[in-house]
């Protein structure tokens, strides 16, 4: 770091009894010391206001697209705006959130401390991808300025070469954010090599860190296809090159191809770092070792290979040859074997486990019954005839949506509670936590399961209107998705209110393992204090941690032990 | 203490203790540093592989499916300039190579030569590339619907028909030419039993019809149209023939040309961005046996940049 802000001899209290150092909130204020900052954390912090901004923003397109459904024909906008709404909705809540979500917000946060490091290996860079998720995002908005992109998220050629929206924005906007991710996933993998601590050997790493660090594989070997994908649409679009155009003897399939390429992958790039948190916060609300370790490790790796091979499920019915139909359906059915030992294992650490139902941890059992949920229903569409008959249904929909927000939107809302104390140092409300989160799992399904039954009864996704006999369901899906939307907010609500009013947070307040609770709540600029580096047990070994009511959290019962000897 | 997490131990020596300048100060020490940045640039490499591999691939599919575009119009292209162009960027090579060596150990002299040569021969590939899209330019040899030469590759008048896409550029290719190959896809049906007839409209896209990952060897004049045969007939007489007409789209083969050479003309470009820097820093003489990673990287990515152009050379150039 080459900043004055972070100048090496800015904090030197090497010595017991010197006041504490600042934490990375603190160190230095003011606007200007944030948006040139280096620190991983701050710029973490500046990814979770960017994201859960475009949320809040995404969220509101969903809505007034069930507002719209709530009745047969038109209500609130006409058949174009509706592909506009949609596509917005798609394009904000993939690029801008769900794929930076848990990575770039959560993972900059988490990654160092975890690792006992100072930061990531390239802090500079890390910034440089901050400002290029800012440059994508601007993009976005501008096309929803000019006249937003009606394309679906997908941006099928010919569809979206031919449109007279602004797709040039919203492809370039997701081109920047591309390559955002791609400089995101090389730090974490670099960071994970170079910075695990001695004695940290790859199978002693939280099992948090394999996610990540599958993932951040996947970002940065998936991705480029996206980037040249794009590339070429853009091209194509400003110079009518041919290269997708049938009439020049381009090829609109071979879009498809590239795009599922990376946007199979993408799936895992957003469920990959879910699983990863989701397997700390069972391992931690139950109070016990994780149950087969290895295997999640390696199923982890497994899903990041297997989704590289699966991009031709999209594309049953878009004059793929059967041949690569049988072959891509087969490779998908793969794909549930590592889930499902993620699932089982998670379960068996559950099994006879001292559960303790905090707001992170009821997320977490969420998670599972939406993945599971999620994942089988994959299974039905990876199938080659019942996806000729569920192919973009709302059965589609509602699979989709149980992956990646009954799942991937779940973990990053149980993470952000399970980190928020040490994120901040305050307590939120527990309480209101808890009933959020049960609201918002009531919320999602009374949304989304309803959808399942339109789809298979025929509804046809992107629909502006419908037939009269799916009306009871989408009024269903309408109200959950209210329902939803109150709750997520109140839910936000009630973080922000922590800062100002929350308790103030011990080191520990969930009884967590990883090195990061040993870390002061907020952390100090190069997160731990110079004067006491954290010691490293035995991974997810619970034996020594012990609630203390004095100190509001848990405590290792060898610190007992120190304080205690004179 | 022990299994104590990374040593940044702030007492002794603070964060930021180094014996360099330029070792930041989360980093243990040169060494760290230096292996860091470097499974960062293998990953960026690896990144840009997977970046260019989607044009490779459009490449392969359009050749397999047209390789009669392919062998007229890479006669368009100047194998003497292409090249020379390799020889180039191979001498800019050895010369970024030759100043990692000179950093290492510390001739400032002749690394500040070496990256002053890698940087000659940067803009040199630019300059010829210039001349050729130029060329290009000017016999109105370019993508898409915008390929619309006056003259064949031997030089040659091309025979213009009537509203022809010769002399308008802009025109849309002629109706005379069926155009029953669609999405780099042969129209036929899935189960190559009958075809339509010749010079219906095109397959839209979508259509099941459509199925490129049918291997085209197995189905090799079943279901496939007559007019496509006569267009590779077409194909075959073009060769021989003087002042024929190119075969249809062969635009694409330009819109494949261009893409490629641009998307790494860009890379050489902001390779040149980074010798200037290179070359600005190792004139301040920060380069040293202790710090040399950015030449190494740089050099890296540069020899990245010139294997992709000894691939292009001869998929592009030297098409038999």
């Amino acid at each position: 770091m080459a900043t004055a802000a972070t100048s090496p001899h800015s904090h030197d209290t090497g010595v017991h009894g010197d006041p504490p150092e600042p934490s990375y909130l603190t160190v230095k204020r003011g606007f200007r010391n944030w948006i040139v900052t280096l620190d991983h954390k701050r710029i973490g912090v500046m990814y979770l206001i960017g994201i859960t901004t475009s949320f809040l923003l995404g969220g509101v397109f969903a809505l007034l697209v069930r507002t719209e459904l709530f009745l047969p024909g038109s209500q609130l906008v006409n058949e174009a705006q509706y592909n506009q709404l949609f596509t917005l909705h798609g394009a904000i809540m993939v690029f801008l959130v769900i794929i930076p979500g848990l990575p770039a917000a959560l993972g900059n946060f988490s990654l160092p401390i975890v690792l006992g490091a100072p930061d990531v290996a390239f802090p500079r860079l890390n910034l440089f991808s901050f400002y290029l998720w800012c440059t994508g995002a601007a993009l976005m908005l501008l096309s929803l300025i000019v006249n937003a992109a009606d394309t679906g998220w997908t941006f099928y050629t010919p569809y979206s070469t031919t449109t007279g929206t602004a797709v040039v924005p919203a492809v370039a906007g997701a081109f920047v954010l591309g390559f955002s991710s791609i400089f995101t996933g090389l730090n974490f993998i670099v960071t994970i090599h170079k910075f695990k601590p001695k004695g940290m050997g790859w199978f002693q790493m939280p099992l948090n860190l394999w996610g990540i660090y599958s993932t951040a594989l996947l970002q940065v070997l998936a991705t480029p296809v996206l980037g040249i994908t794009l590339l070429l649409l853009l091209v194509e679009r400003i110079g009518r090159i041919g290269i997708f155009d049938p009439a020049l003897g381009g090829d609109p399939v071979l879009f498809q191809h590239f795009f599922w390429f990376y946007s199979h992958p993408a799936v895992y790039i957003m469920i990959l770092p879910a699983m990863a948190v989701m397997s700390d916060l069972i391992t931690t609300f139950s109070h016990k070792p994780i149950f087969g370790y290895r295997f999640i490790a390696y199923s982890s790796i497994g899903l990041a290979a297997l989704s590289f091979l699966v991009w031709g499920h999209h594309m049953f019915v878009s004059g793929q040859s059967r041949l690569a139909s049988m072959v891509f359906s087969a490779l998908t059915f793969t794909v549930a074997i590592p889930s499902a030992i993620k699932v089982f294992n998670w379960v068996a650490t559950l099994y006879k486990a001292d559960i303790t139902l905090k707001t992170p941890m009821l997320y977490a059992l969420s998670f599972i019954l939406l993945f599971t949920i999620g994942g089988l229903t994959g299974v039905f569409l990876g199938a080659l005839s019942v996806d000729v008959h569920l192919h973009d249904t709302y059965f589609v929909v509602a699979h989709f949506h149980y992956v990646m927000m009954g799942s991937a939107l779940i973990a990053f809302l149980g993470a952000l509670h399970y980190w928020w104390p040490k994120m901040f140092g305050r307590m939120f409300n527990e309480r209101v936590g808890q009933v959020c989160a049960v609201l918002v799992f009531i919320g999602f399904n009374t949304t989304f399961l309803p959808q399942f039954v339109m789809g298979a009864r025929g509804m046809a996704r992107r629909y502006f209107d419908y037939d009269p006999e799916f009306t009871i369901f989408h009024q269903v899906s309408t109200v959950g998705a209210f329902l939803m939307g109150i709750t997520l907010v109140v839910s936000f609500g009630n973080l922000i209110y922590s800062l100002f009013r929350g308790k103030r947070a011990p080191r520990n307040p969930w009884g967590g393992s990883t090195l990061e609770w040993q870390a002061p709540s907020p952390p100090p600029l190069y997160n731990f204090y110079a004067h006491e580096q954290p010691t490293l047990y035995p991974i997810y070994d619970y034996t020594d941690l012990y609630y203390d009511e004095q100190e509001g959290g848990w405590l290792r019962r060898k610190h007992k032990a120190e304080a205690e000897t004179p | 203490m022990s299994g104590v997490a990374h040593d940044q131990s702030g007492a002794e020596v603070g964060p930021g203790h180094s014996d360099s300048p330029f070792i930041q100060h989360h980093f243990d020490d040169g060494a760290h540093q230096f292996e860091s940045g470097k499974l960062g640039i293998w990953l960026f490499l690896g990144q840009e592989v997977l970046f260019f591999s989607a044009l490779f691939v459009a490449y392969i599919i359009y050749r397999h499916n047209h390789p009669e575009i392919f062998e007229y119009a890479h006669k368009y292209l100047d194998v003497k300039m292409g090249a020379i162009n390799t020889g180039v960027l191979i001498l800019s090579s050895l010369s970024a190579a030759w100043a990692v060596r000179a950093a290492q150990l510390n001739q400032q002299r002749l690394l500040i030569f070496c990256l002053v040569v890698t940087l000659l021969c940067a803009f040199g590939f630019l300059g010829i590339k210039y001349v050729e899209y130029s060329a290009k330019v000017h016999h109105h040899t370019l993508f898409g619907k915008r390929f619309a030469p006056h003259e064949a590759p031997d030089g040659t008048e091309i025979e213009q028909p009537d509203g022809n896409p010769g002399k308008d550029a802009a025109g849309k290719p002629t109706a005379k030419e069926p155009l029953n190959t669609v999405g780099g896809v042969k129209a036929q049906p899935v189960d190559g039993s009958k075809g339509p007839p010749p010079g219906t409209a095109p397959v839209v896209p979508g259509d099941p019809s459509a199925s490129k990952e049918e291997p085209a060897s197995s189905q090799a004049g079943v279901g496939v149209l007559p007019a496509l045969e006569a267009q590779k007939d077409a194909g075959a007489k073009i060769d021989t023939e003087a002042g024929a007409r190119p075969p249809p789209n062969t635009g694409m083969f330009f819109t494949i040309y261009f893409l490629m050479t641009g998307l790494h003309g860009v890379h050489v470009l902001a390779g040149v961005f980074v010798f200037i820097w290179l070359l600005w820093r190792a004139t301040k003489g920060h380069f040293g046996p202790r710090y040399y990673g950015p030449i190494d990287f740089a050099a890296l990515y540069w020899h990245l940049v010139d294997l992709i152009w000894i691939f292009l050379f001869p998929l592009l150039y030297l098409i038999a």
